[in-house]
């Protein structure tokens, strides 16, 4: 048996990660939702959302990176193969469009020419030329991504309340913000 | 909470069985609330709210859709030239703007109104939208009126007021009823109204004052910040519209003029900055500050250069009021975060339409 070299958790620092950013995930779909429906909070909505933008941008690159090198704890037994590919196929569905989102965000201010301010006189470089229509079509597939990155999150809450609490198996224990004893 | 054993839920008989829907039931349930909250949020179940989008539509039912062109202010030429800091307002703002020295300048001038092919007429609102591009990376962007002040105190006065202005298909003019309704109603507008028609306007775009209407804060480098607002005013002499102008053949002589008048020689506005004092309103754009507050000239505006929208950058530059460099901020002014958030819905909705001619061709430009 090699349960010593088997985690049955995620390392505190992807547990870190995974808490922190479903909090500024959830707060950003939140924000840009009701920003584009708002006239009086637009201002103090947009000043938010474009600097957690690129935070939550640099936390997923860290996150990925960090994942390529950490021990991941196992699937739990009650898993069947199909499962855990759909399991493994929605991680790389979520990686993907929490990557493309903050820098689809980015590239459609460059696009409009639009100044993107994080604090201060602290702004970030245009990443495309300026074309409207460039513009045009990147503001539409921002909110594309971002009603597909709301579809996941719930796919993926629903399959973990499913676990926890039909299955009853440890599914969450692994992600756990608290440190659950392997058994 | 997690801590059954995968072994334990096949070893627990039928009981299990009703719970166990019964507990999927309520994941639903959850799922549906937080997608619901999703939808409340975006502003799915109050379908009567003002919104960004509720308001561009009421331009557009004023004005028609004129694809490609901004859904209010659509008549425009583009402009260029530089902003000359005195550096008299390092005192009050520590925005890069104002240290001395020369920062290049886009902007556009225009009437409002979403008709890009009105009639040019010296009573119409005259816009001017500028974009200082700062040596450190940073803008400033300002989008003025030729009005002393603004009509009106919040966006939903505005709103109503494009509601009640509303063309009658039947009779080609608005509703009086409505007009009268909204006149009783809306005291506030009925007094700037009074300011406004006390103004004369001037003959050309070349001596029309442009005033930010709305107040901002200046922020200085110690961390204090200043309510004030900022007039452009014009050095070119003023001479009063003429009536006969309106009758004039050319129904862009309004701009032909400025043309004229550019290539003749550079144009010139001196930056007056107002400083606000102590219950002074900053968050209503109807009412004038007292006379006699201080008045500091910041700097000399030169426009040189006139570019049909066709060529010109400014036709695709979206002249928010709120994009400021750090040393400005916006007041409380209830009208900023909704003139930025309706801008960007008309900048949305006109990118990707295709581009119509302008009226102001650059053949007219180059003749």
């Amino acid at each position: 048996m090699n349960m010593a070299s088997q985690p049955s958790q995620f390392t505190v620092l992807m547990r870190v990660l995974h808490w922190l950013m479903a909090a500024m995930v959830l707060t950003m779909l939140g924000i840009g939702v009701a920003m584009v429906a708002s006239l009086g909070d637009y201002r103090c909505l947009v000043s938010i959302h474009r600097p957690l933008g690129i935070t939550i941008l640099i936390l997923v690159v860290i996150r990925f990176v960090n994942r390529q090198f950490s021990t991941l704890p196992p699937f739990p037994a009650t898993m069947s193969s199909q499962e855990r590919f759909v399991a493994h196929a929605s991680e790389i569905l979520l990686y993907t469009l929490l990557f493309v989102l903050p820098l689809v965000g980015w590239g459609m201010l460059s696009a409009a020419r639009f100044p993107i301010v994080l604090y201060g006189p602290l702004h970030l470089p245009p990443i495309l030329p300026h074309s409207v229509m460039l513009f045009a079509f990147l503001r539409k597939t921002h909110t594309v991504v971002a009603y597909l990155l709301f579809l996941a999150f719930l796919a993926h809450f629903g399959a973990v309340l499913f676990h926890t609490l039909v299955v009853r198996d440890a599914l969450f224990s692994r992600m756990a913000p608290w440190r659950v004893r392997a058994r | 909470m997690p801590s059954d054993s995968p072994a334990s839920a096949e070893k627990r008989p039928a009981p299990l069985r009703s719970s166990a829907v019964r507990r999927l039931v309520g994941i639903g349930v959850v799922i549906l609330c937080v997608a619901g909250g999703f939808l409340y949020l975006g502003g799915w179940f109050s379908p009567n709210a003002l919104t960004p989008s509720r308001f561009v539509d009421a331009f557009e039912r004023a004005a028609g859709v004129h694809s490609g062109f901004r859904r209010n202010h659509a008549k425009g030429v583009g402009v260029s030239g530089y902003f000359e800091s005195n550096g008299a307002g390092a005192r009050f703002s520590k925005a890069v703007v104002f240290k001395p020295g020369r920062v290049p300048v886009i902007g556009r001038f225009s009437f409002g109104g979403g008709d890009p092919n009105v009639v040019d007429a010296p009573n119409m609102v005259r816009g001017l939208g500028l974009l200082f591009r700062l040596p450190d990376g940073e803008e400033w962007r300002t989008a003025m009126v030729n009005l002393p002040v603004f009509p009106f105190q919040t966006p939903q006065a505005f709103y109503d007021n494009l509601v009640a202005s509303q063309r009658d298909p039947k009779t080609g003019k608005p509703d009086p009823e409505k007009m009268a309704a909204f006149a009783a109603s809306h005291p506030a507008t009925m007094r700037a109204l009074g300011i406004i028609q006390s103004h004369a306007p001037s003959s050309g775009f070349d001596n029309t004052a442009f005033n930010s209407l709305n107040a901002f804060l200046f922020i200085d480098a110690a961390g204090k910040s200043i309510p004030v607002r900022w007039t452009l005013a014009p050095l070119q002499p003023f001479a009063a519209a003429s009536a006969a102008a309106t009758a004039q053949a050319d129904k862009s002589y309004m701009f032909d003029e400025l043309i004229a008048s550019i290539q003749r020689h550079p144009l010139q506005w001196h930056l007056l900055v107002t400083i606000g004092q102590p219950g002074d309103p900053t968050n209503d754009a109807t009412v004038a500050w007292p006379d006699g507050r201080e008045q500091v000239d910041l700097g000399t505006l030169t426009l040189d250069h006139i570019e049909s929208e066709e060529t010109s950058l400014a036709r695709d530059i979206n002249f928010d009021p709120l994009v400021l460099p750090s040393g400005m901020a916006p007041s409380d002014d209830p009208l900023l975060s909704a003139r930025s958030a309706i801008y960007s819905q008309s900048f949305t909705r006109r990118a990707g339409e295709a581009k119509t001619p302008s009226e102001i061709s650059p053949v007219e430009v180059r003749k």
